[in-house]
């Protein structure tokens, strides 16, 4: 296998975009990373996204999105796995370029997430439809029946549960591209409206448009085009039970810890070696027991760690260094990517006021419906 | 909206809990070819008591449309008596008696309606006993 680097990035402002559309956003995301680059044509791309029928009755992404960024005649490839859709686009492209089939390849995502009227119903398709969705409950109450069984066990309070979005909101404070760049306090928080008790609407991450793309190629080849190439040192991918119900422990997302082993081998490396982690916070408990299964914490004491300042910035590792899915917003199919693009700008010294310092390593870890599926990777700054 | 043939093919699950239990003890509902954790394709047919207890449970506050008129309703996951692990409303009850660790039985409900026009979906839900 051949190394791989990153050699450019380009991404969409998060939020409600009214004045585009899938193909506007992706298109901007792709174009922006071809010029970043320095690269006229592609030889390959993927898009994530996890469901653009159902959001916007548009499917054969590839055709479009080809057409659209001004790259007709090359092959593309639409990618689905849920939440976790703009990682599995990365690690599809990685295999790609490592393989030695092509060199130059895109790979993005992108989620239009505002079309739609009943979006709780299109979420929901990421769990188990005939079985979990038919029954009632709905996306968020899944991670609801985790922080349920989570709290009991490790007697973790609402208020340290808090502390999750209340961390990712300030430190989205410095991201220009972020949706909610403001910070939120705990009154705020436990005063937000129910979704699926015990969470609340400031646990979810929100409703978010956006895209954003990243340009792979061969390490060898990447001083032709950056003084600053990040090289993506490992990537590791997990599946799990498409039910909640299946996990023989609620309190554990398996398929995180089997893809951050993978990743951990490939790139012989342990958690104490990562600086900073882009992990998949769609929910506040989410955020605590992914930190736990990547290594970070022991289990059971990720909340207590987070809510004393271990996942900010002075602390043990900084957690999310963007605002993460609550703050900086999560559309969807582009989460992966962008979690990727956060990392290349703190391994290239770009990520400004947020600015981790001294990173070597950083890990993103996107996961799709309730853990079953996952994509993490290690990036190092060269 | 779907056609009648997607809970058609469900009904022996949702009206007569139908489920398997495979030689390695291993007891799902729906029908699988094979046992997830030993590999297994050895099973006999068994119909669920119905009986079982709540690991875990969630109120529903924002719901999709098809369940919008019901909030706020409980949803659990429940483990039954034979080791079948499933996701069901819990039903009849003041939804404050619903806790981790009581018991429930399945009963035979409607889910939701499809419109005004379309399908009317049962299945099963929980109440406390």
């Amino acid at each position: 296998m051949r190394d791989v680097a990153i050699i450019g990035v380009g991404m969409t402002k998060f939020g409600e975009l009214w004045e585009q559309g899938i193909r506007d956003m992706f298109a901007e995301a792709a174009i922006k990373a071809m010029d970043d680059a320095g690269v006229k044509k592609i030889d390959s791309f993927y898009v994530g996204a996890m469901s653009s029928g159902l959001y916007t009755y548009q499917e054969h992404l590839s055709s479009l999105m080809a057409d659209y960024m001004g790259q007709i005649g090359v092959p593309g490839l639409h990618v689905e796995s849920a939440c976790a859709s703009g990682g599995s686009a990365v690690r599809a492209a990685f295999i790609e370029v490592a393989s030695g089939m092509s060199d130059i390849v895109l790979a993005g995502g992108v989620e239009k997430m505002w079309d739609v009227e009943d979006g709780t119903i299109v979420l929901a398709t990421a769990s188990d439809q005939e079985y979990e969705a038919y029954n009632g409950v709905t996306f968020p109450g899944l991670y609801a029946m985790m922080a349920r069984v989570y709290m009991e066990k490790y007697g973790l309070t609402r208020e340290e549960l808090a502390q999750v979005p209340i961390k990712n909101h300030k430190h989205s404070v410095n991201n220009p591209n972020a949706q909610y760049p403001f910070e939120i306090s705990l009154n705020d928080v436990l005063k937000s409206s129910m979704v699926a008790d015990p969470l609340r609407l400031m646990d979810c991450s929100p409703i978010t448009d956006g895209a954003a793309a990243v340009i792979l190629c061969p390490l060898d080849r990447a001083k032709e085009f950056t003084d600053k190439p990040v090289k993506i040192r490992a990537v590791g991918a997990a599946t799990g039970p498409i039910a909640l119900h299946d996990h023989k422990d609620l309190t554990r997302l398996e398929a995180v810890k089997l893809a951050a082993d993978r990743a951990y081998k490939m790139a012989g490396l342990s958690p104490a070696d990562i600086s900073f982690v882009e992990v998949h916070d769609c929910f506040s408990i989410a955020e605590i027991i992914v930190a736990e299964e990547l290594g970070f914490f022991e289990y059971g004491t990720a909340g207590k760690a987070i809510a004393e300042g271990q996942g900010t910035y002075g602390g043990k590792i900084v957690i999310n260094p963007s605002g993460g899915l609550k703050a900086k917003g999560h559309p969807v199919g582009a989460t992966g990517a962008a979690q990727v693009i956060e990392a290349y700008y703190q391994l290239t010294g770009k990520a400004g006021a947020r600015q981790v310092p001294d990173a070597k390593f950083g890990m993103t870890q996107n996961m799709g419906g309730s853990g079953g599926s996952c994509i993490v990777h290690i990036l190092e700054a060269l | 909206m779907a056609d009648s043939a997607r809970y058609h093919r469900e009904k022996f699950h949702r009206y007569a809990l139908e489920a398997q239990k495979f030689d390695s003890g291993y007891v799902s509902l729906p029908n699988r070819y094979i046992d997830p954790n030993s590999g297994s394709r050895t099973y006999e047919k068994i119909n669920l008591k119905g009986t079982g207890t709540i690991l875990s449970f969630t109120i529903i506050h924002i719901a999709s449309n098809q369940f919008s008129h019901s909030t706020p309703y409980p949803v659990a996951i429940i483990e039954t008596d034979e080791g079948a692990r499933l996701t069901a409303m819990v039903t009849d009850c003041d939804i404050n008696d619903v806790k981790i660790g009581a018991r429930v039985e399945l009963v035979f409900r409607k889910i939701m309606e499809e419109g005004e026009s379309g399908i009317i979906n049962y299945g099963y839900k929980a109440v406390l006993i």
